[in-house]
Protein backbone atom coordinates (compact mmCIF):
# COMPACT_ATOMS: atom_id res chain seq x y z
CA UNK A 1 0.00 0.00 0.00
CA UNK A 2 1.51 2.96 -1.42
CA UNK A 3 0.56 6.52 -0.56
CA UNK A 4 3.31 9.06 -1.48
CA UNK A 5 1.97 12.23 -2.39
CA UNK A 6 5.14 14.64 -3.44
CA UNK A 7 8.89 13.35 -4.41
CA UNK A 8 11.99 15.31 -5.09
CA UNK A 9 14.78 14.29 -5.28
CA UNK A 10 17.76 16.17 -3.01
CA UNK A 11 21.27 16.87 -4.65
CA UNK A 12 24.84 16.54 -2.58
CA UNK A 13 27.32 18.93 -2.95
CA UNK A 14 28.25 17.67 -6.66
CA UNK A 15 25.18 18.35 -7.41
CA UNK A 16 24.21 14.64 -7.56
CA UNK A 17 21.03 13.17 -6.78
CA UNK A 18 21.42 11.71 -3.06
CA UNK A 19 17.83 11.38 -1.77
CA UNK A 20 14.65 11.38 -2.67
CA UNK A 21 12.37 13.68 -0.11
CA UNK A 22 8.86 12.35 0.09
CA UNK A 23 5.71 12.92 2.03
CA UNK A 24 4.03 9.12 3.17
CA UNK A 25 1.31 9.26 4.73
CA UNK A 26 1.49 12.69 5.68
CA UNK A 27 5.28 12.21 6.80
CA UNK A 28 8.36 13.81 4.97
CA UNK A 29 11.09 11.52 4.51
CA UNK A 30 14.34 11.77 3.43
CA UNK A 31 14.89 8.45 1.13
CA UNK A 32 18.88 7.05 -0.03
CA UNK A 33 19.05 6.05 -3.38
CA UNK A 34 19.92 2.47 -2.16
CA UNK A 35 17.53 -0.38 -3.53
CA UNK A 36 17.85 -2.41 0.13
CA UNK A 37 16.01 0.39 1.64
CA UNK A 38 12.11 -0.35 1.70
CA UNK A 39 11.01 3.33 1.47
CA UNK A 40 13.30 3.40 -1.90
CA UNK A 41 11.60 -0.05 -2.62
CA UNK A 42 8.01 1.52 -2.45
CA UNK A 43 9.48 4.91 -4.14
CA UNK A 44 10.55 2.70 -7.70
CA UNK A 45 6.87 0.74 -7.27
CA UNK A 46 5.21 3.97 -7.23
CA UNK A 47 7.69 5.38 -10.07
CA UNK A 48 6.53 1.91 -12.46
CA UNK A 49 2.67 3.07 -11.00
CA UNK A 50 3.31 5.95 -13.44
CA UNK A 51 4.25 8.94 -11.02
CA UNK A 52 7.64 10.93 -11.52
CA UNK A 53 9.85 12.09 -9.39
CA UNK A 54 10.07 16.07 -9.41
CA UNK A 55 14.35 17.11 -10.29
CA UNK A 56 16.05 18.96 -7.19
CA UNK A 57 15.84 23.11 -6.94
CA UNK B 1 23.16 -57.61 22.90
CA UNK B 2 21.14 -58.26 25.70
CA UNK B 3 18.01 -55.81 27.02
CA UNK B 4 16.63 -55.22 30.73
CA UNK B 5 13.53 -54.01 30.44
CA UNK B 6 12.46 -51.66 33.48
CA UNK B 7 10.36 -48.48 34.39
CA UNK B 8 12.81 -46.95 36.53
CA UNK B 9 15.91 -47.37 37.96
CA UNK B 10 16.58 -46.12 41.51
CA UNK B 11 20.22 -45.59 43.70
CA UNK B 12 20.87 -47.90 45.85
CA UNK B 13 19.35 -47.86 49.75
CA UNK B 14 20.90 -44.08 50.83
CA UNK B 15 22.44 -43.22 48.01
CA UNK B 16 21.53 -40.55 45.40
CA UNK B 17 23.32 -40.75 42.16
CA UNK B 18 23.52 -43.57 39.58
CA UNK B 19 26.28 -44.31 37.11
CA UNK B 20 26.04 -45.17 33.44
CA UNK B 21 29.10 -46.73 32.36
CA UNK B 22 32.97 -46.03 32.62
CA UNK B 23 35.02 -43.27 31.62
CA UNK B 24 35.68 -43.55 27.69
CA UNK B 25 32.76 -45.31 27.07
CA UNK B 26 30.38 -43.83 24.61
CA UNK B 27 26.30 -44.11 25.74
CA UNK B 28 24.31 -44.24 22.73
CA UNK B 29 21.29 -42.90 21.96
CA UNK B 30 19.41 -44.35 19.24
CA UNK B 31 18.47 -42.08 15.99
CA UNK B 32 14.78 -41.17 16.78
CA UNK B 33 14.28 -41.54 20.33
CA UNK B 34 13.34 -38.60 22.58
CA UNK B 35 14.98 -37.13 25.90
CA UNK B 36 12.52 -35.62 27.65
CA UNK B 37 12.92 -32.96 30.46
CA UNK B 38 10.02 -33.37 32.93
CA UNK B 39 9.97 -29.06 32.83
CA UNK B 40 11.72 -29.11 36.69
CA UNK B 41 14.66 -31.14 35.72
CA UNK B 42 17.84 -28.99 36.80
CA UNK B 43 20.95 -28.55 34.22
CA UNK B 44 19.02 -30.18 31.52
CA UNK B 45 20.01 -27.75 28.49
CA UNK B 46 18.35 -27.68 24.87
CA UNK B 47 20.47 -28.06 22.32
CA UNK B 48 19.81 -24.46 21.33
CA UNK B 49 22.49 -23.35 17.65
CA UNK B 50 21.58 -19.57 18.31
CA UNK B 51 23.52 -18.02 20.83
CA UNK B 52 21.23 -15.06 20.76
CA UNK B 53 17.66 -14.81 20.54
CA UNK B 54 15.67 -15.39 16.82
CA UNK B 55 13.17 -12.54 17.67
CA UNK B 56 14.61 -9.81 18.50
CA UNK B 57 12.61 -7.58 21.33
CA UNK B 58 10.20 -10.80 22.09
CA UNK B 59 10.06 -9.31 25.61
CA UNK B 60 8.65 -5.85 23.85
CA UNK B 61 10.97 -3.78 26.64
CA UNK B 62 12.26 -1.80 23.79
CA UNK B 63 10.30 0.79 22.03
CA UNK B 64 12.12 3.98 20.84
CA UNK B 65 9.44 5.37 18.37
CA UNK B 66 6.35 5.58 21.05
CA UNK B 67 4.65 3.87 24.16
CA UNK B 68 1.74 4.75 22.87
CA UNK B 69 0.41 5.33 19.73
CA UNK B 70 -3.73 6.34 19.06
CA UNK B 71 -5.60 6.55 15.54
CA UNK B 72 -3.75 4.32 13.81
CA UNK B 73 -5.04 3.17 10.10
CA UNK B 74 -2.49 2.06 7.97
CA UNK B 75 0.65 -0.03 8.40
CA UNK B 76 4.08 0.34 9.76
CA UNK B 77 6.63 0.09 12.77
CA UNK B 78 4.60 2.35 15.02
CA UNK B 79 5.43 1.14 18.86
CA UNK B 80 7.77 -2.11 19.97
CA UNK B 81 11.13 -2.18 17.92
CA UNK B 82 10.61 -4.27 15.22
CA UNK B 83 7.34 -5.45 15.73
CA UNK B 84 5.64 -4.32 12.49
CA UNK B 85 1.96 -4.37 11.86
CA UNK B 86 -0.22 -4.09 8.23
CA UNK B 87 -3.09 -2.72 8.43
CA UNK B 88 -5.63 -2.30 5.49
CA UNK B 89 -9.33 -0.33 5.32
CA UNK B 90 -10.11 -2.50 8.46
CA UNK B 91 -10.60 -0.50 11.32
CA UNK B 92 -9.29 2.04 13.38
CA UNK B 93 -6.22 0.96 16.36
CA UNK B 94 -4.40 2.26 19.35
CA UNK B 95 -1.16 0.61 20.00
CA UNK B 96 0.42 0.67 24.00
CA UNK B 97 3.43 -0.35 25.50
CA UNK B 98 0.82 -2.42 28.78
CA UNK B 99 3.17 -2.83 31.59
CA UNK B 100 2.25 -6.34 33.12
CA UNK B 101 1.57 -7.08 36.98
CA UNK B 102 4.53 -9.43 38.08
CA UNK B 103 1.22 -10.98 39.61
CA UNK B 104 -0.33 -12.14 36.48
CA UNK B 105 0.69 -14.90 34.18
CA UNK B 106 2.86 -13.23 32.08
CA UNK B 107 4.48 -10.80 34.04
CA UNK B 108 5.05 -13.63 36.18
CA UNK B 109 6.85 -15.18 33.49
CA UNK B 110 9.29 -12.21 33.80
CA UNK B 111 7.34 -10.08 30.90
CA UNK B 112 6.90 -7.08 32.12
CA UNK B 113 5.49 -5.41 29.41
CA UNK B 114 3.09 -6.36 26.16
CA UNK B 115 2.08 -5.05 22.82
CA UNK B 116 -1.09 -4.14 23.14
CA UNK B 117 -3.77 -3.35 20.45
CA UNK B 118 -7.48 -1.73 21.50
CA UNK B 119 -9.86 -1.56 18.72
CA UNK B 120 -11.47 2.41 18.45
CA UNK B 121 -13.09 2.52 15.51
CA UNK B 122 -14.79 -0.95 14.35
CA UNK B 123 -15.48 -2.30 10.78
CA UNK B 124 -17.44 -5.38 11.28
CA UNK B 125 -17.75 -5.91 7.28
CA UNK B 126 -14.51 -5.46 5.52
CA UNK B 127 -14.06 -5.42 2.76
CA UNK B 128 -12.61 -8.18 0.95
CA UNK B 129 -8.88 -6.97 0.09
CA UNK B 130 -8.47 -5.70 3.84
CA UNK B 131 -6.61 -7.16 6.03
CA UNK B 132 -4.86 -7.02 9.60
CA UNK B 133 -2.19 -8.58 10.85
CA UNK B 134 0.57 -8.37 13.71
CA UNK B 135 4.16 -9.63 13.19
CA UNK B 136 7.87 -9.53 12.60
CA UNK B 137 10.32 -9.76 9.29
CA UNK B 138 13.10 -11.23 9.23
CA UNK B 139 16.60 -10.85 7.11
CA UNK B 140 17.69 -13.99 5.06
CA UNK B 141 21.34 -13.60 6.48
CA UNK B 142 20.25 -14.26 9.66
CA UNK B 143 17.95 -17.16 8.90
CA UNK B 144 20.64 -19.90 7.20
CA UNK B 145 20.85 -22.09 10.40
CA UNK B 146 17.45 -22.98 9.46
CA UNK B 147 18.97 -25.06 6.49
CA UNK B 148 15.38 -24.10 4.77
CA UNK B 149 15.45 -25.72 1.16
CA UNK B 150 17.86 -28.51 2.14
CA UNK B 151 17.40 -32.18 3.02
CA UNK B 152 18.82 -31.14 6.80
CA UNK B 153 15.89 -28.33 6.98
CA UNK B 154 14.94 -27.24 10.54
CA UNK B 155 11.45 -27.96 12.20
CA UNK B 156 10.94 -24.53 14.14
CA UNK B 157 8.32 -23.89 17.38
CA UNK B 158 6.56 -20.40 17.91
CA UNK B 159 5.83 -19.82 21.65
CA UNK B 160 4.26 -16.70 22.43
CA UNK B 161 2.02 -15.39 25.62
CA UNK B 162 -1.25 -13.72 24.18
CA UNK B 163 -4.45 -11.94 25.74
CA UNK B 164 -7.53 -10.93 24.37
CA UNK B 165 -11.30 -9.93 25.39
CA UNK B 166 -12.11 -12.32 22.98
CA UNK B 167 -11.90 -16.43 22.57
CA UNK B 168 -11.37 -18.46 19.75
CA UNK B 169 -8.66 -19.35 17.12
CA UNK B 170 -5.83 -17.45 15.86
CA UNK B 171 -3.68 -18.23 12.71
CA UNK B 172 0.05 -17.60 12.53
CA UNK B 173 1.55 -17.99 9.39
CA UNK B 174 5.34 -18.34 8.22
CA UNK B 175 5.59 -16.67 4.64
CA UNK B 176 8.50 -17.16 2.96
CA UNK B 177 9.07 -13.87 0.81
CA UNK B 178 12.15 -15.36 -0.88
CA UNK B 179 10.04 -18.12 -3.05
CA UNK B 180 6.24 -17.23 -2.40
CA UNK B 181 5.84 -20.19 -0.09
CA UNK B 182 3.74 -20.54 3.50
CA UNK B 183 3.22 -22.64 6.68
CA UNK B 184 0.89 -22.47 9.59
CA UNK B 185 0.39 -23.15 13.46
CA UNK B 186 -3.18 -21.90 15.24
CA UNK B 187 -3.69 -20.88 18.59
CA UNK B 188 -7.00 -21.17 20.88
CA UNK B 189 -7.48 -18.45 23.33
CA UNK B 190 -9.91 -20.52 25.59
CA UNK B 191 -10.40 -17.63 28.22
CA UNK B 192 -11.44 -14.03 27.23
CA UNK B 193 -9.00 -11.47 29.36
CA UNK B 194 -7.17 -13.98 30.13
CA UNK B 195 -3.16 -14.54 29.51
CA UNK B 196 -2.34 -17.84 28.07
CA UNK B 197 1.34 -19.47 26.85
CA UNK B 198 0.92 -20.66 23.16
CA UNK B 199 3.35 -23.29 21.33
CA UNK B 200 2.81 -23.64 17.33
CA UNK B 201 5.04 -26.04 15.74
CA UNK B 202 5.99 -25.21 12.07
CA UNK B 203 6.98 -28.06 9.90
CA UNK B 204 10.53 -28.56 7.71
CA UNK B 205 10.96 -27.11 4.31
CA UNK B 206 13.16 -29.38 2.10
CA UNK B 207 12.16 -26.39 -1.03
CA UNK B 208 12.77 -22.58 -1.58
CA UNK B 209 16.27 -21.63 0.27
CA UNK B 210 16.58 -18.15 2.10
CA UNK B 211 18.53 -15.76 0.13
CA UNK B 212 21.73 -15.03 2.04
CA UNK B 213 21.52 -11.63 2.25
CA UNK B 214 20.20 -8.05 4.32
CA UNK B 215 16.95 -8.07 2.23
CA UNK B 216 13.81 -9.70 3.85
CA UNK B 217 13.50 -13.45 3.50
CA UNK B 218 10.42 -13.99 5.97
CA UNK B 219 7.39 -13.15 7.79
CA UNK B 220 5.63 -14.32 10.71
CA UNK B 221 2.00 -13.14 10.71
CA UNK B 222 -0.27 -13.11 13.53
CA UNK B 223 -3.65 -13.04 11.45
CA UNK B 224 -6.12 -10.57 13.51
CA UNK B 225 -8.91 -9.79 10.99
CA UNK B 226 -9.29 -10.24 7.41
CA UNK B 227 -11.42 -9.79 4.24
CA UNK B 228 -12.75 -12.61 1.94
CA UNK B 229 -9.71 -12.67 0.01
CA UNK B 230 -7.76 -14.13 2.86
CA UNK B 231 -10.40 -16.40 4.03
CA UNK B 232 -12.22 -19.68 2.56
CA UNK B 233 -8.69 -22.20 2.47
CA UNK B 234 -7.51 -24.13 4.98
CA UNK B 235 -4.17 -22.95 6.99
CA UNK B 236 -1.19 -25.62 5.83
CA UNK B 237 0.50 -27.21 8.59
CA UNK B 238 2.70 -28.05 5.58
CA UNK B 239 4.58 -25.61 3.37
CA UNK B 240 2.91 -24.87 0.47
CA UNK B 241 2.97 -22.11 -2.49
CA UNK B 242 1.02 -19.04 -0.99
CA UNK B 243 -2.17 -19.12 -1.26
CA UNK B 244 -3.95 -15.97 -0.20
CA UNK B 245 -7.37 -17.75 0.78
CA UNK B 246 -5.47 -19.91 3.23
CA UNK B 247 -3.85 -16.87 4.96
CA UNK B 248 -6.69 -16.32 7.93
CA UNK B 249 -8.83 -19.76 6.68
CA UNK B 250 -8.97 -20.89 10.12
CA UNK B 251 -8.66 -17.03 12.09
CA UNK B 252 -11.94 -16.17 14.38
CA UNK B 253 -10.68 -14.05 16.32
CA UNK B 254 -12.18 -10.86 13.94
CA UNK B 255 -10.68 -8.27 16.33
CA UNK B 256 -11.84 -5.12 14.35
CA UNK B 257 -15.40 -6.24 14.34
CA UNK B 258 -15.65 -4.21 17.67
CA UNK B 259 -14.45 -1.42 19.35
CA UNK B 260 -14.57 -3.50 23.28
CA UNK B 261 -12.05 -5.45 21.41
CA UNK B 262 -8.11 -5.70 22.60
CA UNK B 263 -5.54 -8.31 21.69
CA UNK B 264 -2.16 -8.20 23.77
CA UNK B 265 1.16 -10.20 23.37
CA UNK B 266 4.85 -10.44 24.74
CA UNK B 267 7.37 -13.19 25.60
CA UNK B 268 7.76 -14.38 21.53
CA UNK B 269 10.49 -16.73 20.71
CA UNK B 270 11.45 -18.97 17.94
CA UNK B 271 13.21 -22.01 18.68
CA UNK B 272 15.11 -24.12 16.07
CA UNK B 273 13.63 -27.68 16.42
CA UNK B 274 10.16 -28.98 17.84
CA UNK B 275 9.39 -28.86 21.38
CA UNK B 276 5.79 -29.13 23.50
CA UNK B 277 5.11 -27.35 26.66
CA UNK B 278 7.17 -29.42 28.58
CA UNK B 279 10.36 -29.62 26.62
CA UNK B 280 10.37 -25.79 25.37
CA UNK B 281 13.58 -23.88 26.42
CA UNK B 282 13.43 -21.34 28.41
CA UNK B 283 13.24 -17.97 27.26
CA UNK B 284 16.67 -16.21 26.54
CA UNK B 285 15.91 -12.95 28.30
CA UNK B 286 18.45 -10.16 27.20
CA UNK B 287 19.53 -6.91 29.36
CA UNK B 288 17.72 -3.69 28.06
CA UNK B 289 20.89 -2.42 26.86
CA UNK B 290 21.73 -5.72 24.56
CA UNK B 291 17.92 -5.70 23.35
CA UNK B 292 18.22 -2.14 22.17
CA UNK B 293 21.76 -3.11 20.50
CA UNK B 294 20.08 -5.21 18.47
CA UNK B 295 17.14 -2.87 17.69
CA UNK B 296 19.52 -0.07 16.80
CA UNK B 297 20.64 -2.33 13.64
CA UNK B 298 17.28 -1.31 12.12
CA UNK B 299 16.27 1.88 13.97
CA UNK B 300 17.89 4.88 15.67
CA UNK B 301 15.77 8.03 17.23
CA UNK B 302 18.23 11.34 17.77
CA UNK B 303 17.09 14.44 19.05
CA UNK B 304 16.40 16.93 21.85
CA UNK B 305 15.02 15.43 25.50
CA UNK B 306 14.05 18.17 27.27
CA UNK B 307 17.13 20.34 27.22
CA UNK B 308 19.38 18.22 26.39
CA UNK B 309 20.67 18.94 22.52
CA UNK B 310 22.56 16.66 20.10
CA UNK B 311 24.69 18.40 17.95
CA UNK B 312 27.37 17.54 15.43
CA UNK B 313 29.86 18.74 13.39
CA UNK B 314 28.92 20.18 9.99
CA UNK B 315 29.76 21.74 6.74
CA UNK B 316 27.98 24.55 4.89
CA UNK B 317 28.36 23.51 0.95
CA UNK B 318 26.14 26.16 -0.36
CA UNK B 319 24.34 28.75 1.09
CA UNK B 320 21.31 26.77 1.97
CA UNK B 321 23.01 23.25 1.92
CA UNK B 322 24.57 21.39 5.15
CA UNK B 323 26.27 17.85 5.59
CA UNK B 324 27.33 16.64 8.64
CA UNK B 325 28.49 12.94 9.85
CA UNK B 326 26.35 11.14 12.50
CA UNK B 327 28.11 8.37 14.03
CA UNK B 328 25.99 4.76 15.01
CA UNK B 329 25.88 3.06 17.57
CA UNK B 330 26.16 0.60 15.14
CA UNK B 331 25.96 -0.90 11.34
CA UNK B 332 22.32 -0.15 10.16
CA UNK B 333 20.79 -2.77 8.02
CA UNK B 334 21.15 -0.50 4.74
CA UNK B 335 20.96 2.99 4.34
CA UNK B 336 18.34 4.63 5.85
CA UNK B 337 15.66 6.37 5.84
CA UNK B 338 15.72 10.16 7.53
CA UNK B 339 12.64 11.61 9.27
CA UNK B 340 12.88 15.23 10.70
CA UNK B 341 10.51 16.00 13.22
CA UNK B 342 10.45 19.75 14.86
CA UNK B 343 13.67 22.23 13.66
CA UNK B 344 17.07 21.51 12.90
CA UNK B 345 19.20 24.42 14.03
CA UNK B 346 23.00 25.35 12.48
CA UNK B 347 24.84 27.26 15.01
CA UNK B 348 27.35 29.31 13.55
CA UNK B 349 30.05 31.77 15.01
CA UNK B 350 27.91 34.79 15.62
CA UNK B 351 24.56 33.99 13.82
CA UNK B 352 22.11 30.78 13.63
CA UNK B 353 20.40 29.15 10.47
CA UNK B 354 16.93 26.95 10.84
CA UNK B 355 15.70 24.18 8.66
CA UNK B 356 12.84 22.07 8.48
CA UNK B 357 12.97 20.23 5.29
CA UNK B 358 14.89 18.79 2.56
CA UNK B 359 16.54 16.26 5.32
CA UNK B 360 18.51 13.70 3.38
CA UNK B 361 21.37 11.24 3.35
CA UNK B 362 24.08 12.10 1.57
CA UNK B 363 26.25 8.55 1.58
CA UNK B 364 26.40 5.37 3.45
CA UNK B 365 29.04 3.65 2.18
CA UNK B 366 28.35 0.66 2.99
CA UNK B 367 26.59 -1.43 6.15
CA UNK B 368 29.43 -2.50 7.89
CA UNK B 369 30.33 1.23 8.39
CA UNK B 370 29.56 3.41 11.49
CA UNK B 371 29.13 6.54 9.99
CA UNK B 372 26.49 8.36 7.97
CA UNK B 373 26.54 11.69 6.03
CA UNK B 374 23.10 13.63 6.05
CA UNK B 375 22.10 16.82 4.77
CA UNK B 376 20.10 19.63 4.50
CA UNK B 377 19.17 22.09 1.64
CA UNK B 378 16.33 23.59 4.13
CA UNK B 379 19.02 26.28 5.20
CA UNK B 380 19.30 29.95 3.92
CA UNK B 381 22.17 32.63 4.49
CA UNK B 382 24.85 29.73 5.44
CA UNK B 383 28.35 30.48 3.89
CA UNK B 384 30.14 28.04 1.73
CA UNK B 385 32.88 26.52 3.47
CA UNK B 386 32.30 27.39 6.50
CA UNK B 387 31.70 24.88 9.92
CA UNK B 388 28.66 25.01 11.89
CA UNK B 389 27.39 22.97 14.87
CA UNK B 390 23.94 21.44 14.03
CA UNK B 391 21.67 20.34 16.98
CA UNK B 392 18.14 19.35 17.35
CA UNK B 393 16.41 22.05 19.01
CA UNK B 394 12.72 22.28 21.19
CA UNK B 395 11.79 18.69 21.14
CA UNK B 396 12.91 17.67 17.66
CA UNK B 397 13.96 14.58 16.63
CA UNK B 398 15.22 12.99 13.81
CA UNK B 399 15.10 9.44 13.19
CA UNK B 400 17.36 6.82 11.14
CA UNK B 401 15.01 3.94 9.97
CA UNK B 402 16.54 0.94 8.04
CA UNK B 403 13.60 -1.74 9.14
CA UNK B 404 12.79 -4.58 6.58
Amino acid sequence: MINITYAKYLINENNENCSVEITIDGITKGVPLDEANTDYQNILQWVADGNTIEEAD
Amino acid sequence: MSTIEVNKITPVSGGTTIQVGESGDTITVPSGATITNSGTANNFTSYRPNAKPLIINGDMNVAQRDTSVTGITGDGYKLCDRWYEYLSSLGTYTFAQESQSIHNPAGGAGFRQAFRIDCTTADASPSASDEFWFGMKFEGQDLQLIKKGSSNAEKLTLAFWVKSNKTGTGQVNFRDTDNGRMCSGTYTISSADTWEHKIINIAADTSGAFTDDNAESLQIQWYLDSGSNYEGGAAPTAWETDVATDRNAAGTLNIGDNTANDWSITGVQLEIGEYTSSTLPPFQHESFADNLDRCHRYYISYGNVGTTQSGFPARAYSGSGLMWAVTLPKPLRASPTVTLTGTIRAFGSSNTHDSTSAFGVTSYANTNSTIVMLQSTGFSGLSNDRSYNVMAINDTFYTLNAEL
